[in-house]
């Protein structure tokens, strides 16, 4: 255990603490305890840079389960190190936040801080751990945390359904990622991600590369909101926005950009991993943008807003894989789209991260959310105001904020693919360019729709639940930081480029960089060209259609309400559910016999199926004794016996039967010269013949129906079944005597050794004494449980 | 010879055991199905003596006593329960 283990264990150690500050500090705000550690950790990691920066990684291994080479390995590179940074960082600011928005008297503040550190621990897991076992550990603790936050309300309905839906979906994707992590440990027998690295040249042969892909990217999908599986998060909205604004923006949906990001120097450069991550993250980033212009709620514009960017960054994860088919050009244009991404995801969680807390403010100050109902705040909360213009427009990619830079790279990415002779990209190549800059104007209008239906218009004071005003500031402190962090990336984008994004882009593209890491520089103007004239394109039709709202917003009416992915995953769901139920209330039918007929059946397909496979059946008469008269004679007073049990009209009949059996069978022991056996079974057979006349006797007076048994073709199928199964296999095993009987002994040591000259006694007491005594607490067991079910009938009787 | 004498006996036995279970099965009421199934159990006796010569052996005599026990208490029992209704009386708490 080193330093950095415990200080990604932290969180949760300071979790253990954080009842203890609610319960006993009452006047002070928990979060303020709370709040210490995420600075701690963030100045902490902020000392790896210079490692990073150089080059350089740090690895640090405390064993967990040695033999099977599960261990804690702490690997700290540049794609960790930017995601700790955000996770901590982001993490303080959301702390700040909530302890401003959370009511200390209201709410339990100690759940929601022991929730929030532990999301943020099990996320530092995530970005810091090496081993792919331990990363996926720490991701479904993620799930789990943010399972509970968005549950945080749990009275609510909706936000049971919430948690449910993004729990289902997650852990989904969390186990078939799983799957394919244990397929990747069989194909490089290791789980270490860093050892697997160096074997990627055979990878790509083996018959398990694919599914492991698919499964690993199943979820990461999940994990990051990428369509069909983004779903979930517009639902997790009914967290609290602090929750909202941390999760669903800046950390745990980036776990599936981690996660690609991460794994792209085994996967990249197979065409599927390109086609699907760079397709679904295209899809995702029209629709998300799509879906969001039609939303009234702040909080659901975000949410889509947040599957959209990250459909963005994912389909420039996928399209920087192609970098891996030209290391050996000087100019690797593709090179530029990983830069892109990782560019665009601090600016992301910067922006959304701002946004959220911003749509937070203006819920707390006027009490809704609905942008039907808000209008004209802009001079009531005008540093709230300024926050979302700055946030809003770095979103829409307008200059001189952040966004701006990064829409363009990302369109220089697109417009690069399009000259790409790999993977067959002439064929759809062309489409790429064309729905990112769609997407990229549904993008603005949405951006423009947030800004200016919540701040400009008329305000309409009677609609509001509260009165508007600014709110404090140490409310707006944290999106204040946040939104000057847009201002400041925007400015001066090349600060991050040495220190995070390099380190960054060198671990995503390990193999890429070597050599080339001094040509990766983000400018500011690069001249009068495609990329621009697409951003001033996406400008002039957003306005253009922001400003004809109304007339063209009835399109998404075109679209049936019931057709969407909620109504298929409700569906889905209910339908599982009925399924379920019908099945188990068909074959469960609370009815013994239909039991013992599946019993009995699969007693008989087992049996007769491994007999026919392993061909197993034979006849052997070698060994057959000759067949006596008497036995032949009392063998048909048998069967005489059982079919006149089973024909019997009265079960009188069927009970003197039985008996008759029971003394045939007790002849036949005499016949085969067995005297104990007889003996016993005379006695046995006439107590429990008195039992049956007694069961008999006191059958209720109703129901005494003497009737017949009625005929039923499967009682009869599976009764001949069994009775054939058993008979064939008797046969068949009688034929395949393989060893010698160890009677022999019995019969040589039961004198000498045991001093009794009857065997089968000596058997029973000595030899094997032990059954003996088992079957003698049988049945003392059975003795004291007649008189219980008796004596405890009675009581309760009287009771009554 | 004597196996010959034995096994025909063994056969006018089993005859006379169901020229028994005739009556058993027919005997218009029960005491005479009581009586028939007494008269089984002594067969039984006979029929396993019988058999014991023929396995020349001895084993099975314990056997005899044993089916003569039950014959008696079954009868008895049955006898009782025809004429109290019930097999084993209870002290009054009934």
């Amino acid at each position: 255990m080193s330093l950095i283990h415990w200080a990604i264990l932290s969180p949760f150690l300071m979790a253990v603490f954080v009842p203890f500050f609610r319960k006993y500090i009452h006047k002070i705000h928990t979060g303020w305890f709370v709040l210490l550690l995420p600075i701690f950790l963030f100045t902490y990691f902020l000392q790896f840079l210079n490692e990073t920066m150089n080059g350089k990684t740090v690895i640090k291994t405390a064993n967990w389960i040695p033999s099977i080479g599960v261990n804690f390995t702490a690997y700290i590179d540049g794609l960790g190190l930017l995601f700790a940074l955000l996770i901590t960082g982001i993490g303080a600011l959301v702390v700040l936040y909530s302890i401003y928005y959370l009511s200390k008297v209201k709410e339990s503040l100690h759940t929601f801080y022991v929730y929030l550190l532990c999301f943020m621990g099990a996320m530092l897991g995530v970005v810091l751990s090496d081993n792919i076992i331990v990363l996926y550990t720490f991701w479904e603790l993620t799930s789990l945390s943010s399972f509970l936050l968005i549950g945080y309300w749990y009275t609510r309905e909706k936000s049971r359904y919430g948690a449910q839906k993004s729990m289902l979906i997650t852990v989904f994707g969390g186990l078939s990622m799983l799957a394919g992590f244990i397929l990747l440990s069989i194909m490089t027998d290791t789980f270490s991600i860093r050892e697997m690295i160096p074997q990627v040249s055979t990878l790509p042969d083996h018959p398990l590369f694919i599914p492991a892909m698919l499964l690993v990217l199943l979820g990461a999908f999940t994990k990051s909101a990428q369509f069909p599986f983004h779903i979930w998060l517009p639902d997790a909205m009914e967290a609290p926005t602090p929750v909202s604004a941390y999760l669903h923006s800046a950390t745990m949906v980036k776990a599936g950009i981690y996660l690609v990001a991460r794994l792209s120097p085994i996967f990249a450069g197979s065409s599927e991993w390109f086609w699907i991550i760079s397709s679904f993250g295209l899809f995702t980033l029209f629709w998300g943008s799509f879906n969001a212009v039609k939303q009234t709620d702040l909080k659901a514009i975000l949410a889509y807003s947040t599957i959209s960017q990250l459909g963005m960054i994912m389909s420039l994860l996928g399209i920087g894989s192609a970098a891996i088919h030209f290391i050996d050009v000087p100019d690797n244009l593709y090179m530029a789209a990983i830069v892109a991404a990782v560019f665009h995801l601090i600016n992301h969680a910067t922006f959304k991260g701002s946004l959220f807390m911003v749509a937070g403010i203006v819920d707390h100050e006027t009490g809704t959310r609905d942008i039907r109902k808000l209008g004209g705040l802009m001079s009531i909360m005008p540093i709230t105001f300024t926050l979302a213009v700055i946030g809003t427009f770095s979103m829409a990619g307008i200059p001189p904020f952040n966004g701006f830079l990064s829409k363009e790279m990302f369109f220089t990415a697109m417009v690069n693919v399009t000259t790409l002779d790999i993977f067959n990209m002439e064929t759809w190549g062309v489409l790429f360019p064309i729905i990112a800059w769609v997407g990229s104007v549904f993008t603005f209008v949405y951006s423009m729709i947030l800004v200016f239906k919540t701040f400009t218009g008329k305000l309409q004071a009677e609609k509001l639940p509260k009165k508007p005003h600014e709110a404090p500031i140490g409310i707006l402190i944290p999106p204040i930081i946040l939104a000057s962090l847009v201002i400041i990336f925007g400015f001066f984008a090349n600060l991050l480029v040495p220190s995070i994004i390099k380190p960054a882009v060198a671990s995503i593209m390990p193999r890429v960089v070597e050599g080339k890491m001094a040509a990766i520089e983000i400018e500011y103007w690069h001249g009068w060209n495609t990329e621009l004239k697409m951003t001033l394109g996406v400008f002039a039709l957003g306005a253009l259609l922001f400003l004809t709202l109304a007339k063209w917003s009835k399109l998404y009416n075109v679209f049936s309400k019931r057709l969407t992915l909620n109504n298929l995953y409700d569906y889905v769901l209910l339908s599982i559910e009925k399924t379920a139920s019908t099945l188990n209330r068909f074959y469960m039918t609370g009815v013994i016999r239909d039991y013992l007929v599946v019993i009995f059946s699969f007693f008989i397909l087992a049996l007769g199926s491994s007999l026919v496979i392993k061909d197993a059946f034979a006849i052997d008469l070698t060994h057959v004794a000759p067949i006596r008269l008497y036995e032949a004679v009392l063998s048909l007073v048998l069967v005489a016996g059982v079919v006149t049990i089973l024909f019997a009209k009265s079960r009188l009949t069927a009970i003197i039967a039985l008996g008759a059996v029971g003394y045939s069978v007790s002849l036949f022991f005499i016949l085969f010269r067995a005297p104990d056996l007889a003996l016993t079974q005379l006695v046995i057979e006439t107590v429990s013949v008195a039992l049956f006349l007694l069961c008999f006797y006191y059958l209720p007076e109703l129901k005494k129906k003497e009737k017949k048994l009625r005929f039923k073709v499967t009682n009869l199928v599976i009764s001949l079944g069994v009775g054939t199964i058993v008979t064939l296999i008797a046969l068949s095993a009688n034929s395949n005597r393989l060893f010698e009987s160890i009677s022999s002994y019995f019969i040589e040591n039961s004198y000498k050794e045991a001093g009794g000259k009857n065997i089968v006694n000596v058997i029973l007491v000595d030899f094997r004494g032990f059954d003996t005594l088992f079957e003698i607490t049988v049945l003392g067991i059975a003795a004291l449980g007649i008189f219980g079910m008796i004596r405890l009938r009675l009581s309760r009787g009287k009771g009554q | 010879m004597f196996d010959l004498l034995l096994n025909i006996s063994l056969l006018l036995l089993s005859l006379s055991t169901l020229a028994y279970i005739y009556r058993v099965v027919k005997g218009p009421s029960t005491p005479d199905r009581v009586i028939a199934l007494d008269a089984i159990g002594i067969n039984l006796i006979g029929i396993t003596a019988i058999i014991s010569i023929i396995l020349r052996s001895n084993s099975f005599l314990e056997i005899i006593l044993l089916l003569g026990i039950l014959a008696f208490i079954g009868t008895v029992a049955f006898s009782k329960f025809l004429e109290k209704g019930v097999v084993i009386e209870r002290e009054r708490d009934s």
